[in-house]
């Protein structure tokens, strides 16, 4: 399985997605830079990774979205191909409008760096097959604007579709209000878009894999896409 | 010619920097209302007709300078 990791300057979790795509899962995963106009050849996936691309100028993704790389991103994900994009990368995705809505300051205007739980709301995914739906796990969250919000009518449309991939849970998987770290509508974490190929979320599965380094709850979004490209 | 772009939050649209804003000045006494913060953006933009001039800024702001999901935008051509 080929992984390509796009590196923006101010890109500083393109380490981790290296680390987990790369040494913990063992796939080919290779570092792109921003300028390069094509991605390596039979990427399978794409993984934008968090940071501050271009120093969040202007709004968070909103440079990023527009470097040359972007193009060919966009010509995979419009073939089918797998993208996924954490914390900054999950903001560059709204920004390059392959999904909708916007990430903005957090309610408490803090950044916040803490573990979070994350419900499962839809397992019929490459990104979340080998897990279940409304299956708990933890994994980190490391933000300032992960605040997701969309107008009114096109939240209703994302949850009557099934755009809500991650929401923020208790440990025992209720979601509310008291559980949502930063404010998100309906506590959503992360959303896939209608083809199910480019999802999007805050918290960081790429920090919680290796067993050396701590908890490993983002192991289950990593085998789902090693299930995915092994066509079981 | 120079043109002003204001970008301003959508109303509805959650401003916790106004509202941290808003709760310092009523520290300090003053009586104030819904602060809302935005962005302001001055830039020259060659040209003699402002209404040309103003359309260009327009779609500037549709293809970068706005994100329509949470802010709008008000042109000046000065």
């Amino acid at each position: 399985m080929r992984v390509a990791v796009p590196v923006f300057p101010g890109s500083n979790c393109d380490h981790d997605a290296l680390h987990a795509c790369g040494t913990v899962m063992g796939w080919d995963t290779i570092p792109v830079w921003h300028m390069e106009t094509r991605l390596p050849e039979h990427t399978e996936l794409v993984f934008v990774p968090g940071g501050f691309s271009y120093g969040d100028y202007l709004r968070c993704g909103a440079i990023a979205a527009l470097a040359p790389i972007m193009a060919d991103i966009r010509r995979h994900a419009d073939a089918g191909g797998l993208v996924l994009g954490v914390c900054n990368g999950f903001q560059i995705l709204c920004e390059a409008q392959l999904l909708p809505g916007a990430l903005l300051r957090n309610e408490s205007l803090r950044f916040i760096h803490t573990d979070v739980h994350l419900r499962v709301e839809r397992a019929d995914l490459p990104f979340t097959r080998a897990m279940k739906a409304g299956e708990v796990f933890q994994v980190p969250i490391a933000h300032a604007e992960g605040n997701y919000t969309l107008d009114p009518a096109d939240l209703v449309d994302l949850e009557a579709r099934g755009g809500v991939a991650f929401r923020y849970c208790s440990p025992g998987g209720e979601t509310g209000e008291a559980h949502v770290p930063n404010g998100a509508m309906n506590g959503i974490a992360g959303i896939v878009n209608v083809r199910g190929n480019v999802l999007g979320m805050m918290p960081h599965p790429e920090r919680a894999v290796d067993p050396k380094l701590g908890p490993t709850g983002g192991l289950g979004m990593f085998r789902s896409l090693a299930e995915a490209f092994a066509g079981a | 010619m120079k043109v002003r772009v204001s970008v301003q939050l959508k109303p509805g649209i959650l401003d916790p920097q106004g509202k941290a804003v808003e709760q310092g000045l009523h520290g300090f006494g003053f009586e104030v209302e819904h602060v809302r913060i935005g962005r302001l953006i001055e830039m020259e933009v060659p040209g003699q007709d402002p209404a040309d001039v103003k359309a260009r800024a327009l779609a500037m702001c549709e293809k970068l300078l706005v994100n329509p999901v949470m802010e709008k935008a008000s042109i000046e051509v000065l």
